[in-house]
Parts: structure tokens; sequence; C-alpha cells
């Protein structure tokens, strides 16, 4: 993987959320995750840009996103920030808790903790910073993976 | 690509064959506006054929659970068919592949409905 860092300042809109999606899903693909690892780590971008538009930003156009992909150590590192009043990653509730499996929202960081190796949620008063980590396995660990 | 939806009446079930992707935004109103405007119509047997959704978000997720607690509400039954992989796995791990009925017969499907 070559070491490398892109970043992006967004505004807090839906297509916000889909650009970041589709950066995400283009870098994964170049630094040579497969199909279905590609597939997740988009998703976890795009619920964490979902997050950062609406329940950070909330939509407010004097609000940016910021976006950064950087490769790194054998790692893909993401980092997602918005200008919101920070969000207290403790005040979750588990969606999978019975009394939530019907609830119609609250799955966001659910989704992207069960699809990254690392998430890291660092929450102030100027907005909240996720940073999604995903370690990039060679052949021979994949060919591990499968066989067990 | 965006959601599109079609139905058909099948033996007194309405089939919505959807396609696309259900995410926040569009994809997620398109659903809903369907469910609302074929319970206003009386229509409460739903089966929601999602073989060609190949992506779906916690919005989408989200949508079809307050699709089925709405049509369930109303004393209706609302039912998924032809899950893709992809949709099939988060509905695994969110635990909701419990919850709804999921299908993967069409016909099977519809003689399930009360």
């Amino acid at each position: 993987m070559t070491e490398q860092r892109v970043s992006y300042t967004l505004d807090s809109t839906l297509e916000t959320v889909d650009s970041a999606e589709q950066a995400a899903s283009r870098i994964a693909t170049e630094a040579g995750f497969d199909d279905d690892e590609v597939m997740r780590i988009a998703m976890a971008v795009r619920e964490a840009a979902v997050n950062a538009v609406l329940h950070g930003n909330a939509y407010d156009p004097g609000k940016k996103v910021s976006l950064a992909f950087e490769q790194t150590g054998g790692n893909l590192v993401i980092t997602i920030k918005d200008q919101g009043k920070g969000l207290d990653p403790d005040k979750i509730p588990d969606p999978l808790a019975p009394e939530n499996l019907l609830k119609t929202s609250g799955r966001g960081i659910f989704l992207i903790r069960s699809f990254m190796d690392e998430v890291v949620i660092s929450a102030s008063q100027t907005g909240t910073e996720i940073k999604l980590v995903k370690h990039v396995h060679g052949p021979s660990e994949g060919v591990k993976e499968a066989s067990q | 690509m965006s959601m599109k939806t079609s139905t058909r009446q099948v033996d007194g079930v309405t089939i919505v064959d959807c396609s696309g992707r259900i995410t926040l935004g569009e994809g997620s109103v398109i659903l809903k506006d369907v469910v609302r405007e074929l319970l206003s119509k009386g229509q409460k047997k739903i089966l929601l054929n999602l073989g060609d959704v190949n992506y779906i978000d916690s919005s989408g997720i989200g949508e079809l659970v307050s699709a089925f607690t709405t049509v369930r509400n109303q004393g209706g039954e609302l039912k998924l068919l032809n899950l893709t992989k992809k949709v099939h796995d988060l509905l695994q791990i969110t635990k909701l592949y419990t919850v709804f009925d999921v299908k993967d017969d069409e016909a099977n499907a519809v003689k399930s409905f009360s």
C-alpha cells in the first residue's frame, strides 16, 4: 500500500453523504480491498457522513464536514469530523437490545463498528471526530482465514 | 441508482417490486410513500420484493422497520421477499432477520398471508 493522504471539506448536505461514500469506495478499491470489504468500508463512511451532516451539523450551511483518507502502515485510516455539539457515544442506545429492535433509527454507529477494525469517537463542544481504521490483510492471511 | 418501485396484485396480496438503493433521502421517502398509499387504499397484505435492491443503509433499514410496524399497527402484514446477500447480511447483524417474515419463493410467500 502506497502511503498517501487525501482530504476534503464538504458542505452539510445529502450530496456530501453520497460523495463521501463514493470517495471511500474508490480509495478502498485502490488500496486493494476486495469487493465485500470495499462495500463495508464505503457503508461505514456513509453512516459516519450521515451522522456528521444530520446529527452533527444539522444541515447548517455555515458548518462543514471534514473527510480525510490516509493510507499508512498497512492501514486505511478515515477521519470524519463535523462542527456540531458533540456526540456522546456512551449515550447511544444498543440497537440490538430487544426494546430497541423496532426503533427506526440508531443503527449507524453500530454498523460502523461492525464493518471497521477500529473506531475511535472523539467528541467536544466544537464537534465530533470519528476515526475509522481498516487493516489491509496480506494474501497469506486471506488464504488462512478462508481455510478455517 | 435511486430506488424504483412497481406494484402488482396476486391473490389479494400487493407485491411491491423494488430496485436500486434504499438510503437516506429519496429511497427511504419512496418506500414510505408507497406503503402509505397502499394502506390508504386498504391494501394491507404487502410483500416487498427486494430482489433487485443492491444496497440499504441504516436509514433504509429504519424505513423497513417503520413500514413493518405501520402496516402491523393497522392490522395488516408486511413481508420481505428475495433478499440479496448484502441485505440478508445486514438484517442478520442488526438482528432484524427474525423480526421480519422473510420469504424466498413468491408463490409460497403469497400463500402465507392470512
